[in-house]
């Protein structure tokens, strides 16, 4: 897949992704609540509905569970969709259709037929976003044999791999945290279909492994940055995909450094990191010079208040104390240097909606 | 009627009775090793529908599937095949009872999750609509279905992006032991109900032959033209147990003087008497009910005899490839 050097924000890359998915469907339809109201789903559906007309891309009744058997309907008579989802809070609604048939289908009936759907969540963060509009539970769909579950980090990946998921044959939950939307990445031109489950290493290293999840690849890549001049050369993981999980790069590289960090954006206790610790230490425990470790939500719900929230997610500072702790490092800096002001939300530039 | 409607109607009818009836005459044997949902007593809406559904129309259902997946044309010897669990199923054994599949005949699966397969339906219609076809997409569902939120999410949305579905329901007034008064208002229509969701509807007596037909062809002749939905409501009644082969009156969930007062209304009986007095003999039906019993007696000897599937097979499968 080629790139050229232009920047394109996240939720361009997504909007990119769908018209390139549009035109080479020409049956592919788009659709969820607010698709095409003036806000677009934070930009992402822009002009797909003067572009491909009101049939293909249409705005629809709040009914979570039925828009997803809809879809899968659908797709059983070879019509492809992208159904989103402002929130992943509200897509609970929706987990019968996923799980009973969505994830099923192909199995149960045979092999007979494939559920080609992508389904976008949108995981909020910041601005009081509280208990039910900011969980991450991405580790509920990686249980669920028969989906496959997609967790873009930058804009060339979030284009490459939608585009990726629209076209593989399968039910694919495509996550996007709110706070990537507005960052700049590299431009993916679209020339072919990458291949799912795949992770990349986004920082090459020698001392110690960091895999992450979305959002949390941001805070990483700062965190190695830092620790590289204190002489610790951080290798990063952006996971990507967390069904399946692409265990082969994640063991060569602990297989090389023989420590690592595994963080999460989900409540610690049946974590997708906690499953990436038991692999491996069922099958690479030898080669681990330290014990692993996970830095994860804790596990509370989320709260609201700007007060309650303050040190609440897990950030650069905290990974870059844990690799301290992980080599008996005792650094002292300036934590200040990464701490986001106001806290709950992106930049200073942000201004919503959130 | 014409005779040879009706001549179809009652082999269609007899067929589908006599195929559940040797599910439930083997079922103890214990070789069909999952769960079956039998409609012995309720199989006429089935039988009309036999004769009015296009093959190239869509259908889907629930786990009380048999008689539907049968009227739309599936495979005999694949659906016992299923229920034996032999790689010769329907879904290769993967699905059982609950989960069949003709795509041949446009049978496109069962979810035994009460109220699951309505969206299902619906998103088959919007695939029509935007194919532009002129199939219908059959739901079928029991009384119990309605009482779930993805029944209202469904005709809501199948009203407003006006999608051709027509929701057969078969109230046969039991979700396993619990009685409709328990569960839905007392005389609640439920095609009034429909309606005020805005879809087209009629309740139907699910004994009736004539108005069965009646009900089923004026939606289909409607559905095809303006291509928005309909709900249909059939009264009806399992004389069966909810799950499984024997009768069980006796246990306490409902009476005997009940099941009779229902089954006298059998249309079977009724309709071979009808033919009788038409111009058809006794020895011309008996020709017919043989040869169904020949093809059933076929299809249970090849479920049985078929192996089955390959133990590595349920391994594979979890992803399609292409």
């Amino acid at each position: 897949m080629q790139s050229n050097n232009k920047k394109i924000k996240f939720f361009e890359a997504i909007n990119f992704a769908l018209h390139a998915a549009m035109i080479r469907d020409k049956k592919m339809i788009c659709y969820g609540l607010g698709i095409n109201d003036p806000k677009n789903i934070f930009g992402t559906t822009k002009n797909l509905k003067n572009k491909f007309g009101k049939s293909r891309v249409f705005d629809v009744p709040t009914s979570e569970n039925a828009l997803t058997g809809i879809s899968i309907g659908a797709s059983i008579n070879g019509i492809r969709s992208v159904v989103t989802h402002q929130r992943l809070d509200f897509f609970l609604l929706a987990m019968d259709q996923l799980v009973n048939s969505a994830a099923k289908w192909h199995y149960m009936f045979g092999s007979k037929m494939n559920v080609p759907i992508t389904i976008r969540l949108i995981i909020g963060r910041g601005w009081g976003q509280g208990p039910t509009h900011s969980q991450s539970l991405h580790s509920w769909f990686s249980h669920i044999p028969g989906l496959k579950v997609v967790v873009p980090s930058n804009s060339y990946d979030a284009a490459g791999l939608l585009y990726a998921s629209i076209f593989d044959p399968n039910p694919v939950i495509f996550l996007e945290h709110r706070w990537l939307h507005n960052i700049d990445g590299l431009k993916n031109k679209l020339t072919k279909i990458e291949k799912l489950g795949k992770s990349k290493i986004v920082k090459k290293g020698k001392d110690i492994t960091i895999v992450s999840i979305s959002y949390l690849t941001i805070e990483a890549l700062e965190a190695a940055k830092f620790l590289e001049k204190h002489g610790i050369s951080c290798e990063v993981i952006d996971l990507i995909s967390i069904r399946p999980i692409d265990w082969k790069t994640i063991y060569r590289s602990i297989e090389k450094t023989g420590h690592v960090l595994v963080l999460d954006m989900g409540t610690k206790t049946g974590s997708v990191a906690s499953e990436i610790i038991a692999n491996i230490s069922i099958n690479i425990f030898s080669k681990l010079k330290s014990s692993p470790t996970i830095i994860a939500m804790p596990d509370v719900p989320v709260p609201t208040s700007f007060g309650l929230t303050k040190n609440f997610y897990p950030s650069t500072d905290t990974i870059i104390t844990k690799i301290f702790s992980i080599f008996g490092k005792k650094v002292k800096y300036n934590k200040d240097l990464f701490k986001h002001s106001p806290h709950d939300i992106p930049n200073k530039f942000f201004k919503g909606p959130f | 009627m014409k005779l040879n409607l009706l001549k179809n109607i009652y082999t269609a009818l007899y067929r589908i009775r006599a195929v559940e009836e040797e599910i439930a005459k083997k079922y103890d044997e214990g070789k069909m090793r999952c769960p079956v949902h039998l409609s012995i007593g309720q199989e006429i809406v089935s039988a009309v529908f036999s004769q009015i559904v296009k093959k190239r129309d869509f259908a889907v259902s629930t786990h009380r599937s048999h008689a539907h997946y049968l009227a739309k044309g599936g495979s005999l010897k694949r659906m016992i095949s299923e229920i034996y669990g032999k790689e010769t199923g329907c879904s290769n054994g993967k699905g059982g009872s609950m989960h069949l599949v003709d795509l041949a005949v446009n049978f496109m699966g069962s979810s035994p999750i009460v109220g699951n397969i309505i969206p299902i339906g619906v998103g088959l219609g919007l695939s029509a609509n935007i194919k532009n076809t002129d199939q219908i997409t059959y739901v079928f569902i029991g009384d119990a279905a309605v009482e779930e939120g993805s029944f209202y999410e469904s005709l809501n949305f199948a009203c407003v992006k006006k999608i051709p579905v027509i929701f057969i329901c078969e109230n046969n007034l039991y979700s396993v032991y619990s009685n409709l008064s328990e569960r839905q208002p007392m005389n609640r229509d439920n095609s009034k109900m429909a309606k005020s969701i805005g879809v087209n509807s009629q309740s139907c007596d699910g004994h009736d032959i004539f108005k069965i037909y009646q009900a089923l062809n004026q939606a289909a002749t409607q559905v095809r033209k303006n291509k928005k939905p309909f709900f249909l409501e059939f009264s009806s009644y399992r004389w069966i147990e909810h799950c499984g082969s024997n009768y069980d009156n006796s246990i306490g969930y409902r009476s005997e003087k009940e099941f009779l007062s229902w089954k006298q209304k059998d249309p079977l009986s009724k309709i071979r008497n009808l033919l009788l007095k038409k111009e058809l003999t006794n020895n011309q039906l008996i020709i017919e009910e043989k040869k169904i019993n020949f093809e059933i007696k076929q299809a249970f000897n090849y479920a049985a005899k078929s192996k089955f599937p390959k133990q590595k097979t349920a391994f594979e499968g979890e992803y399609a490839i292409k």
